[in-house]
């Protein structure tokens, strides 16, 4: 059965989302995620390598037996780290020294790796890469948003640093808010804390769609 | 003698192996590319990088050598913090020394140490100092980079008689320089290492413009 580009969508998206549902990645997603510019700057290099991945698995899957298939997925994902990492470097200069380290460490995002397995080594590649693409643009949205989050509270600025993204123009996009925020946004407990609350608000919605959906259920009075 | 299963897994084998083999040399060949590609625009991006930074400390208009041919190196354990040679940049106008810059590292930063370049004239005062790496907490002891805060400028146009040593150091300890809320290890560290620095520098001066570029 091939599943439809609005459920990959969907799923992507939000169903199953990386970030916040599958709980992959979260090594980069914390680490990286203090300002906006770098959750887009990562969520822009982990979704070119999932749609590169996920394109390239399905393209080889007639060659890839069972026994070989990890270590091929292994290699392809690494190669395609390396090339976006060089790119990176030599066009996004700057904004490649902030996130250091984290962009060799897309290797290591098993969010890829599980997409390349679960759905590009099973389906053709025009529906891998719509896969890739969505499934990297849920992962993005999750390190924006916790980047907005965490900027935001932690330093009352948004899009600080922009013109590493956009060029020289990109430094009028930066919003002061305002000053001396609360720094334990921008420190690793405030990253735990905003994704938990991230989640707790997608399953809060989740759970008001399902309960609006079924029946209107009676609700217990407090 | 070699019957009809063992060839056929041979086979399987030998394909299995080729796939491999081909996936491997894929990618090998895709980065080799890219590398190539990209190879002259890194390292026109890193010489951009380090220029501006030495550029912020001494303007262009002041010297006539070029600085990445002009270098020696220096160490020094306790006012350098490093044993390891560090690059030095020496800046000359007509051949006449104008101002040394010099790599120096804050061995006592919050969270390990801390890149600095430190830019001396050859008079003994500050040129100017910049934070070339740390690993100090965002929002709090990253404010010593020109990025966040102009506190760095700070030190612009200071000597070891302005303040006298005895002031060198963060407003709590005694000193002339302020700290930043909340954190005062990261200036401490970035105060004491920018001393020390004009500390080694006025006793190996006419060493550091003597020496044959490395």
């Amino acid at each position: 059965m091939k599943p439809g580009f609005a459920d990959i969508a969907k799923d992507g998206l939000w169903r199953n989302n990386a970030g916040l549902v599958q709980l992959l990645g979260l090594c980069p997603l914390l680490a990286v995620t203090t300002t906006v510019v770098n959750g887009i700057g990562l969520g822009l290099a982990t979704t070119a390598v999932l749609i590169g991945s996920n394109v390239t698995v399905s393209l080889l899957r007639p060659l890839l037996r069972r026994e070989i298939r990890i270590a091929a997925f292994v290699v392809i994902i690494a190669s395609l780290v390396t090339t976006v990492d060089l790119l990176m470097h030599a066009l996004f200069f700057d904004l490649h020294r902030v996130l250091g380290i984290f962009v060799p460490l897309i290797v290591t995002n098993c969010a890829i790796v599980g997409r390349a397995e679960s759905f590009a080594s099973r389906h053709d590649p025009v529906r891998a890469a719509a896969d890739g693409l969505f499934t990297g643009l849920g992962f993005a949205a999750v390190l924006i948003a916790l980047g907005a989050i965490r900027e935001l509270v932690g330093q009352g600025s948004l899009l600080t640093q922009a013109q590493m993204l956009f060029g020289p123009g990109g430094a009028g996009l930066e919003i002061q808010l305002f000053d001396n925020g609360f720094l334990l946004a921008s420190l690793a407990p405030g990253a735990f804390i905003a994704l938990g609350l991230l989640i707790a608000a997608g399953n809060w919605i989740d759970q008001r769609r399902a309960r609006t959906t079924i029946v209107a259920q009676p609700v217990a009075q407090e | 003698m070699v019957n009809n299963v063992s060839a056929s897994s041979l086979r399987a084998v030998a394909l299995t192996v080729a796939a491999l083999t081909l996936v491997g040399a894929g990618g090998a060949a895709l980065v080799a590319y890219t590398w190539n590609q990209t190879g002259e625009r890194i390292a026109i991006n890193e010489r951009n990088y380090s220029l501006r930074a030495l550029n912020q400390i001494l303007p262009a208009d002041q010297y006539d050598n070029n600085l990445f041919e002009d270098t020696t190196t220096v160490s020094d354990d306790d006012l350098l913090g490093s044993d390891d040679p560090l690059v030095a940049y020496r800046a000359r106008r007509d051949g006449e020394a104008v101002a040394a810059i010099l790599n120096v590292i804050a061995p006592d930063g919050y969270s390990g140490p801390i890149k600095l370049l430190v830019g001396i004239h050859y008079d003994g005062t500050l040129a100017g100092v910049r934070v070339v790496s740390h690993n100090e907490t965002a929002g709090l002891g990253d404010k010593i980079e020109i990025e966040k805060s102009d506190w760095i400028t700070t030190f612009d146009g200071r000597s070891l008689q302005q303040p006298p040593p005895a002031q060198w150091a963060v407003e709590q300890d005694g000193g002339v320089f302020d700290a930043f809320t909340g954190a005062t290890i990261t200036p401490r560290a970035v105060v004491e290492a920018v001393r020390n620095a004009l500390i080694y520098f006025e006793a190996h001066r006419d060493l550091i413009f003597a020496t044959e570029p490395t």
